[in-house]
């Protein structure tokens, strides 16, 4: 798969209703071009769907490894269970995180490119935080479905309108 | 005594290199724009992303960990290492124990290099158009900026020539910067060696500001001090701000020979003491864990790129693709309007914000530089407002 495919893909990810001629401006291809790579890339069945939800394991070369970890905390007064959650959710290898009932408090879904990624991740940034007591990781074998792509409202521009 | 009285007092007092230097011409379009609501703004210089997460966490975590004092006057050692370590992909090589010091962003680079170098009468060659400080501090210095004009002949890019033509007995450097802001220019291998020759043969020394050297989308960025024999010329001034999106952090680098590097710390050690510590600290992830993310907003303004360029050229407006930084450079001139002229009508009438390309030195004269770094969204709803816009003033 060439690159200008996967950056293609990439696009139809974050908005599968983009428009062929401003899919064919932005990749520097023809309009012709443009739909010969959506029909090819449908046919393989890259694209599984029009809500864009790409099987990215089809794509060679973008395998990765999905981990749930269940992660105990220690909640804080005032800010309960928010703050430990908020300082988690922020980095971008966490997926989904969910406050659970039960045996444990957190359940962190992490994606990464290999198992030692995930476990560097693990101990080096999640235990090593004040509030997390313990975790548990649970490495996903094989994926039947996947719906935890959270599209995170774009950041209000704080930019000086006019600037050198 | 009224304000009036107390104010001239005061503006007797100060000094002649201070009042010589003339405003910035963006602030006007500045104080104009902001009074407006409802504007689309592609007139700001810096990225429209937010600093990397784990950047920002980072710094948190220094703030946690009690990091809250000075750092060494040249900057955190581990910093200086990492910058010099990922220097080496644009294949230049400095010793991080004297040859990098880490400043309060490039614009105080350039100010150290220049103040390092220049003597009273010195003159220094400012490729135009450029970015808006470089000929005020050169007048700070005591210095006589001297303007080296691009054009959209040569695609922005500055010739060996042009450069010759301006040198006298009195030039002591030139101030470069590729990718450039506002052309979006980008030069490669051969064609800075053309200057370098130049620069041998007249015995020059080179700033080069690189600020803008991963946002290069059609080729790999070619740095100043890689070209043969001008490692030993070249002061390399760059930051953290466009290729990490770390504007606000104020940080940025200057790398050189040591003798450069030990004068430019001198200075830095005196007038600023060392940068703020808790940024070093977010620049250090930035650069050993930043990469992957830095390369994702490379794809996406070369998206835009492609995207915006192409609409102009569609509603009419002559424009050269820009080989890098995040400006489109279009000419105005088949409107009739100067640049000046475009630019407020533009706002006035459509309420799109732009830069008249006057202000950045001469070359920039007919032409706008629009920002793209901004969402798709609004780029396509400022093509449809310029498009209203030139057909207006097409009919007249």
């Amino acid at each position: 798969m060439n690159s200008k495919e996967k950056e293609l893909l990439r696009l139809l990810e974050k908005d599968g209703r983009i428009s062929v001629e401003k899919l064919s401006k932005m990749l520097d291809v023809s309009t012709e071009e443009v739909v010969g790579m959506i029909h090819k890339l449908e046919k393989a069945k890259v694209i599984l769907g029009y809500s864009a939800i790409i099987d990215w394991n089809k794509v060679n070369e973008t395998e990765t490894v999905t981990a749930m970890i269940d992660v105990k905390v220690t909640p804080k007064r005032g800010v309960g269970f928010n703050e430990v959650a908020e300082r988690i959710y922020r980095f971008k290898e966490v997926k989904a995180l969910y406050l659970m009932s039960g045996t444990y408090d957190l359940s962190v879904v992490i994606e990464g490119k290999t198992m030692s990624e995930i476990a560097r991740f693990v101990s080096e940034k999640l235990s090593t935080l004040d509030s997390v007591l313990s975790t548990t990781t649970h490495f996903q074998l094989k994926k039947y479905k996947h719906d935890g792509v959270v599209f995170e409202d774009r950041d209000e521009d704080h930019r000086i309108v006019v600037s050198p | 005594m009224t304000s009036f009285h107390k104010n001239k007092i005061a503006i007797g007092k100060l000094s002649n290199a201070v009042q010589r230097i003339k405003p910035s011409g963006i602030r006007r379009f500045f104080d104009l724009a902001s009074t407006m609501d409802d504007v689309i703004s592609l007139g700001v210089g810096e990225p429209d992303f937010t600093t990397p997460w784990n950047v920002r966490e980072a710094s948190i975590a220094s703030l946690e960990r009690g990091f809250t004092s000075y750092t060494a006057n040249a900057g955190i050692l581990e910093l200086r290492i990492a910058v010099a370590n990922y220097l080496k992909k644009f294949k230049t090589d400095y010793n991080p124990e004297n040859e990098v010091v880490i400043t309060v962003g490039a614009s105080e680079g350039i100010d150290l290099a220049l103040r390092a170098i220049i003597n009273p009468g010195d003159e220094v060659l400012i490729v135009e158009p450029c970015f808006v400080s470089y000929a005020p501090l050169v007048s700070l210095v005591g210095g006589v900026p001297i303007s080296v004009p691009t054009s959209i002949d040569y695609e922005f890019k500055v010739s060996a020539a042009s450069v010759e033509d301006k040198i006298t007995p009195k030039t002591k450097a030139i101030l470069i910067s590729f990718p450039n802001n506002p052309t979006g220019a980008v030069m490669g291998k051969d064609e800075l060696e053309a200057v370098a020759q130049v620069v041998k043969k007249h015995d020059l020394l080179v700033i080069s500001d690189e600020i803008y050297a991963e946002l290069s989308y059609d080729n790999k960025h070619v740095s100043f001090p890689a070209i043969e024999s001008m490692w030993e010329r070249t002061i390399l001034i760059s930051g953290f701000s466009k290729a990490f999106a770390m504007t606000g952090w104020r940080l940025g680098y200057v790398a050189a020979p040591e003798p450069y590097a030990k004068a430019m710390l001198k200075i830095h050690q005196y007038a600023m003491m060392c940068a703020s510590t808790m940024a070093q600290y977010a620049a250090l992830e930035a650069i050993i864990n930043g990469q992957e993310e830095m390369e994702e907003m490379v794809v996406s303004y070369r998206q835009r790129r492609n995207f915006f360029v192409k609409s102009l050229r569609e509603i009419g407006l002559d424009c050269h693709l820009p080989g890098g930084a995040f400006y489109a450079f279009p000419s105005i001139v088949s409107t009739g309007l100067s640049s000046e002229e475009f630019a407020e009508q533009l706002l006035m009438e459509e309420k799109v914000a732009v830069v008249p390309g006057s202000v950045f030195g001469s070359g920039g004269e007919g032409h706008i530089r629009c920002s793209y770094a901004t969402s798709m969204e609004q780029l396509e709803e400022a093509i449809t407002r310029m498009n209203k816009f030139i057909q207006k003033h097409a009919s007249k």
